[in-house]
């Protein structure tokens, strides 16, 4: 295939809507009937309302309607009905259900008003009686209780079986380090607080506009939840604003706006505060331990990394922390657990690279230590038990060319030039801190489907369900179609974020432009076979006897690759097709064969500079380099961004984000953006994004792995591990605040 | 919000009577009073807009080679202003430390002054808080309390004064000028916040009928030797966990007289003119500074959660003085710290 | 640019329904994108409700409601402010200027949501026409010379997705164009 787009970069086709204001998000669609919900949330953790008095609430002029759990229209009755596409095993959280309160923060009402002030201001006058009972949301004080869960949630892979006996191989290494390593809970925060908006069609039909990573997902929750046909739910979403995770499942506000619609047979939009921006999911608290054994030559003899992690009473949340110990590093003996214990909280979810740089700040940061411990580079390291297959499964890599990101990410960055000892490096009053770390995430495809419309004027649609929520997905998947059929980039349109549209998984996991760019690509192929055909079939056609694989769609024309000046235009052909459009859709799948034998993962490898004044305990990371190896990249220039955008999650990871909960209470505290700090624009100096060149013909017909989780991937721990460098102070738990800086963490 | 009436009114003497009517509350910039109201924790029964009141957002000589400082003149124009920058440099400064240009650009001086504290729990209107609802209780005490004070607190209320720019004029020992029903009155800064004791509800001595007209800064002289020192977790656009207002008039190699001002520590602008005399006459070096931290933190008290705020404050202190000693006042743009 | 053929957000035409003038409501003449406004609003409705629901320039984002991401940053007279903590009635007699007001009439866009564009200084896009019109203000403001000088001047604008180098890249275009300018007068 000629590629003129793939591989470029390309400014984003979704740019100029975006910086006029003229993309719409779910809170911005309206309808002449628009009723305004406002949610009212709970006060204790645990317990059940008494009462809830509404009488003040619903004699605001300008109130519709106030909706408890004493007037909730009847739902699905079997709690499984609420499952949504991405949930974990165990009973969701239903709002409005019943009187029974089961975290700080749940909903307990909802406001319907004519406009949001009203409903804002009717909403503090409904007066709830609780019953408290005692909660317990501290995951130190349960983690006796730690359990294995049950039933596995799905599509997230245990920790592997163990290998060899870690605990003999770790009594004779001579050289072992061992330490409890936690990260605060964190909570998304995409800029975009969730909304749904849903326009009243008439006659029992709704379409919904919703914060959502799969429109499709919220149409199937909004059916089995409502029981309403699929015909007459309509899911457009065409614009997230950020999600991170926070948009996989429907959140509450999707249920008490579908509710109040249907009730009231009116248009209803329901948009979260940003307070209660802390009352959906969050990245999980974890105890996590680690303990490594090498040899004097640092080889890696024994690695165990355990976990317990909170979650929810009534979900069993998980995802992969453990499992990275146990595939980035060759070593015979080996031991990954992963508990959970219940707390008094929402269910945790899936953010950014779920479990990735959590585990890999313990494992990554234990590895820091165990070179400074062997007095080896922590590159060499790294380089010394490198793993050329997953030993945690045994199988082979698609590709892996992480040896090359951690040679050429260390060279950009000058690395050679690193004195080991810390506390070594400084300018004026600033400790200089040099540390690295290493990233891995899954490459994954799932099925999906896209269709590939030609119309006779020459343009190109492509369509496909799934979602972009900033990753560049409308960008890429135009990119791919204009070469698939030798079009300039203006002649094609994206659809997505619509549940009409052809089939695909939620947005997520780093599978989207793998998963929907290849369906795009087959899709588009189908049409190219039915346009050649018409080329071909014109009368004394210059391609009369050519074969498909002998021709390129290029600038518009078909042509013979031996031979450009026989050509059909793109217009002859379609004239000659005689047809009004050509269209197809097609279903792209991973292959089963591949997946028996193969894994498949991108790598990083992260440097970073921080310069930390001791005395304040004030850290500046000054400079970044990211190697990344993830296969072919679709637009370098979205791609890079993706990537940085990884890295400042990292940064806000490293030394910023902290949920802080008030066990008296069992409530998060700092609800809000301005206590909740993520990074700000003068926390974020030079980021430079190396990607790594990686021949993959297995992971995706595209040779794509996929980015969105990368970034974040070892960036906290080889800002830790810089920390250390610069101060010679270990620090095992993010974030890394001016207190625990100047504070009595154990010295080098 | 909750519903409330609304006067604009035209003078200063107007805006007094509309202010004497029951749960009134004035609104200029509105950065911390529409945000309170939204979250229902300020519920005015009657909002008077001073916004178009004549003759308060100007910057005037005093006579006695201060300035005085309308209480409308926005943060970013009082930071900016030439003679500002010029003769009263720790002012602009911190101000330029604080919040963000939106917010500056809307922010007043009279309004910055009245800021209400950033507490977790005052913010949060599902929980108790003594300084909201007086004798709920205060679970900051027990709770979550790594942004609260560590000097001058009660049983009752452990909240901080979240204002920069009054850390500032607490060292330049700024006047304020309140109108009420019987005429203006000046308030010295020292007195204008109040430490929260039994009546943590009660945040400054401005009266309930009275609004704010201007602030008075005296003839400068410490425009050479001072800094703004914040520490935040963050770089930009949080909060001091501690700050640091330090100013110096030298006298050839020692210190004629020191000014050192502390925010993020107390429910006001902490200032002990005690330990700035020990100071007085010396030669400005770190041993002389530590002991007048220890001064400055004698009493000083955590609460778990923030008690590392005693040692960063007894650090920010030393290096405060260095800086100011130094003439090398701390860049609000390059975060590297002098 | 590519046509994404979105379903319409503007449901019915939002100045069928105004102005008012129900008691309690007070008149308010604002001026918006030029375009000179005699409304009448509630006191306490905000200048970004006012702008988002009543108006339906929904170009100005709802981040926090609190002054706390500056999603909602507009220019008021010219300097930016965050609208969210902005009671519409407060600015009668003022000059807004929106996300939507920044192209050309003929819709050629500003220069700097030219240069956003270019350099890739966004994501998601809900923080973009906050930082955009904050980067004008700045700009204007003449305060910021260095990259230090940017990054200051522009953390009151939050980006989740974390285009925060590239933003400084765009607003550095900027300037550096203006230097240039002036230079060759």
């Amino acid at each position: 295939m000629h590629e003129t787009h793939f591989g470029s970069p390309r400014s984003r086709v979704d740019g100029p809507l975006k910086v006029t204001g003229a993309a719409p998000y779910a809170g911005e669609f309206t309808a002449p009937d628009l009723a305004h919900g406002y949610v009212v949330s709970s006060a204790i953790a645990k317990g059940r309302i008494t009462r809830i008095d509404t009488k003040d609430a619903l004699a605001v002029p300008g109130v519709v309607q106030v909706f408890t759990h004493e007037n909730r229209p009847r739902t699905a009755f079997r709690s499984n009905a609420y499952q949504d596409e991405v949930a974990p095993p165990g009973k969701p959280f239903r709002a409005l259900y019943d009187e029974t309160i089961v975290y700080s923060g749940q909903p307990v009402a909802l406001v319907v008003a004519e406009d949001f002030e009203i409903a804002r201001y009717a909403a503090s006058l409904v007066r709830v009686t609780y019953e408290a009972e005692a909660h317990e949301t501290d995951l130190e004080k349960v983690q006796a209780k730690a359990y294995v869960p049950p039933v596995k949630r799905q599509g997230i892979s245990p920790p592997p079986k163990p290998r060899g006996d870690s605990e003999a191989a770790f009594g004779a290494s001579p050289v072992t380090v061992e330490a409890g390593y936690r990260i605060a809970v964190e909570h998304h925060n995409p800029m975009e607080p969730h909304a749904t908006t849903v326009v009243w069609e008439g006659d029992e039909r709704i379409t919904v506009h919703d914060k959502i990573q799969g429109a499709q997902n919220s149409q199937s929750y909004i059916t089995a939840v409502f029981g309403l046909p699929q015909k007459d739910v309509r899911v457009v979403s065409p614009f997230i604003g950020g999600a991170f995770g926070s948009g996989l499942r429907p959140q509450y506000q999707l249920f008490l706006a579908v509710m109040a619609a249907l009730e009231l047979k009116r248009s209803v939009r329901v948009v979260l505060t940003r307070d209660q921006m802390f009352t959906m999911g969050y990245r999980p608290d974890g105890l996590q331990n680690v303990a490594l054994g090498a040899n004097q030559d640092a080889t890696l003899q024994s690695i165990r990394h355990d976990l317990i992690a909170n979650t929810s009473t009534f979900e069993d949340y998980q995802e992969a922390t453990v499992n990275w110990s146990a595939m980035l590093y060759h070593c015979d003996n080996v031991t990954t657990t992963h508990k959970l214990a219940k707390t008094d909280l929402y269910t945790p979810a899936d953010m950014r690279a779920p479990g990735a740089p959590t585990g890999l700040f313990a494992m990554e940061s234990a590895m820091d230590e165990l070179a400074h411990k062997l007095g080896v580079d922590p590159v060499t390291l790294r380089l010394r038990n490198y793993a050329d297959i997953d030993e945690s499964t045994n199988k082979y890599h698609t590709s892996k060319e992480l040896r090359a990101a951690y040679q050429l990410g260390a060279e950009r960055f000058g690395w050679s030039k690193r004195n080991p000892k810390p506390r070594s490096m400084k300018e004026g009053r600033e400790l200089i801190g040099w540390g690295m770390a290493s990233g891995a995430w899954e490459a994954q495809m799932a099925q999906t489907s896209a269709r590939a419309t030609l119309t006779a004027d020459g343009r190109l649609e492509v369509a496909c369900a799934t979602a972009d929520v900033g990753t560049g997905t409308y960008t890429i998947l135009t990119q791919i179609a204009a070469d698939a059929l030798g079009l300039p980039m203006e002649k094609v349109t994206t659809k997505l974020g619509d549940s009409s549209l052809p089939k695909s998984p939620v947005e997520g996991g780093s599978w989207t432009a793998a998963s929907a760019g290849s369906a795009v690509e087959l899709a588009c192929h189908k049409v190219r076979e039915t346009l050649f055909k018409s080329a071909r079939g014109l009368d004394h056609s210059p391609l009369a006897n050519a074969d498909i694989e002998r021709v390129t769609f290029h600038g518009e024309r078909i042509a013979l690759v031996s031979d450009s000046s026989r050509f059909v235009t793109l217009a002859d052909a379609l004239k000659a097709a005689g047809v009004e459009k050509i269209e197809a859709e097609e279903t792209a799948s991973p292959s089963k064969l591949t997946q028996m034998r193969y894994n498949s993962f991108t790598h990083s490898a992260v440097f970073v500079e921080v310069r930390v004044d001791e005395e304040l305990g004030q850290v500046r990371v000054t400079r970044i380099v990211d190697a990344v190896a993830a296969g072919r990249i679709i637009n370098p220039k979205t791609a890079r961004s993706q990537i940085m955008g990884g890295v400042v999650f990292g940064i806000g990871m490293a030394l910023h984000e902290e949920s802080m909960p008030d066990h008296n209470l069992g409530r998060f505290m700092n609800h809000n953006l301005a206590e909740y700090h993520v990074p700000v624009n003068a926390d974020v100096h030079d980021i430079e994004v190396i990607f790594v060149e990686e021949h993959d013909t297995l992971t995706s017909p595209l040779g794509v792995k996929g980015l969105g989780e990368i970034g974040i991937v070892g960036t906290a721990a080889a800002i830790a591990n810089a920390v250390f460098h610069a101060t010679g102070k270990r620090i095992r738990e993010l974030p890394i605040t001016i207190d625990k800086v100047i504070g009595t963490a154990e010295a080098a | 919000m909750n519903r409330f009436s609304y006067a604009r009114p035209g003078s200063v003497a107007e805006a007094v009577r509309e202010v004497a009517a029951p749960a009134s509350k004035v609104l200029a910039g509105g950065t911390n009073l529409v945000d309170l109201m939204k979250y229902n924790v300020e519920r005015p029964a009657h909002l008077v807009d001073v916004t178009r009141l004549p003759g308060l957002k100007a910057i005037e000589e005093t006579g006695e080679g201060g300035l005085r400082i309308g209480a409308l003149v926005t943060n970013t124009a009082l930071a900016y202003d030439p003679r500002v920058q010029e003769r009263y440099p720790l002012l602009s400064s911190t101000i330029l430390a604080g919040a963000t240009a939106q917010l500056r650009n809307a922010a007043t001086t009279g309004g910055n002054l009245l800021q209400r504290t950033r507490c977790y729990y005052f913010y949060d209107a599902a929980t108790p808080c003594n300084k909201r609802v007086p004798g709920s209780g205060c679970p900051a005490i027990g709770g979550v309390n790594r942004i609260h004070a560590i000097l001058g607190t009660s049983e009752q209320c452990i909240a901080t004064h979240p204002s920069d720019m009054a850390v500032a004029m607490a060292a330049l020992e700024a006047v304020i000028r309140v109108s009420g029903p019987g005429g203006e009155r000046d308030i010295p800064i020292a007195e204008f916040h109040r430490l929260p004791g039994d009546t943590p509800e009660r945040d400054t001595n401005l009266g309930a009928d009275e609004i704010i007209v201007s602030v008075e800064l005296p003839a400068p002289r410490f425009a050479t030797n001072y800094t703004y020192l914040k520490l935040r977790d963050r770089l930009s656009y949080a909060f001091a966990l501690v700050s640091v207002a330090a100013a110096l008039d030298m006298d050839g190699g020692t210190v004629r007289e020191a000014r050192i001002a502390l925010g993020g520590v107390a429910h006001k602008p902490w200032r002990v003119p005690e330990a700035e005399a020990l100071l007085k006459g010396v030669v400005p070096e770190r041993g002389a500074f530590s002991l007048v931290a220890d001064r400055i933190l004698e009493g000083a008290q955590g609460f778990g959660g923030n008690s590392f705020k005693i040692d960063l404050a007894h650090r920010a202190i030393l290096r405060a003085l260095s800086q100011a000693a130094a003439g090398t006042p701390q860049s609000q743009t390059d975060k590297r710290i002098q | 640019m590519a046509d994404l053929d979105l379903p319409s957000r503007q449901g019915f035409a939002p100045d069928a329904a105004l102005p008012t003038g129900l008691p309690g409501e007070i008149p308010l003449t604002i001026t918006i994108n030029g375009e000179r406004r005699d409304l009448h609003v509630r006191p306490w409705t905000t200048l970004l409700d006012l702008l988002r629901e009543d108006l339906h320039l929904y170009g100005t984002k709802k981040g926090c409601d609190h002054g706390q991401c500056g999603a909602c940053t507009v220019l008021v007279d010219g300097q930016r402010i965050n609208s969210c903590l902005s009671l519409a009635v407060s600015r009668d007699g003022c000059e807004v200027t929106t996300i939507e007001g920044l192209a050309a009439p003929d819709g050629a866009l500003h220069p700097m949501q030219q240069a956003f564009i270019e350099h890739d200084a966004f994501q998601c896009g809900y923080c973009t026409p906050g930082q955009i019109c904050s980067a004008v203000g700045l700009v204007k403001e003449g305060h910021a010379h260095s990259a230090e000088e940017i990054r200051e001047g522009m953390s009151g604008n939050l980006c989740r997705c974390g285009a925060y180098t590239n933003i400084v890249d765009a607003i550095g275009d900027m300037l550096a164009q203006e230097t240039s300018q002036e230079a060759a007068k």
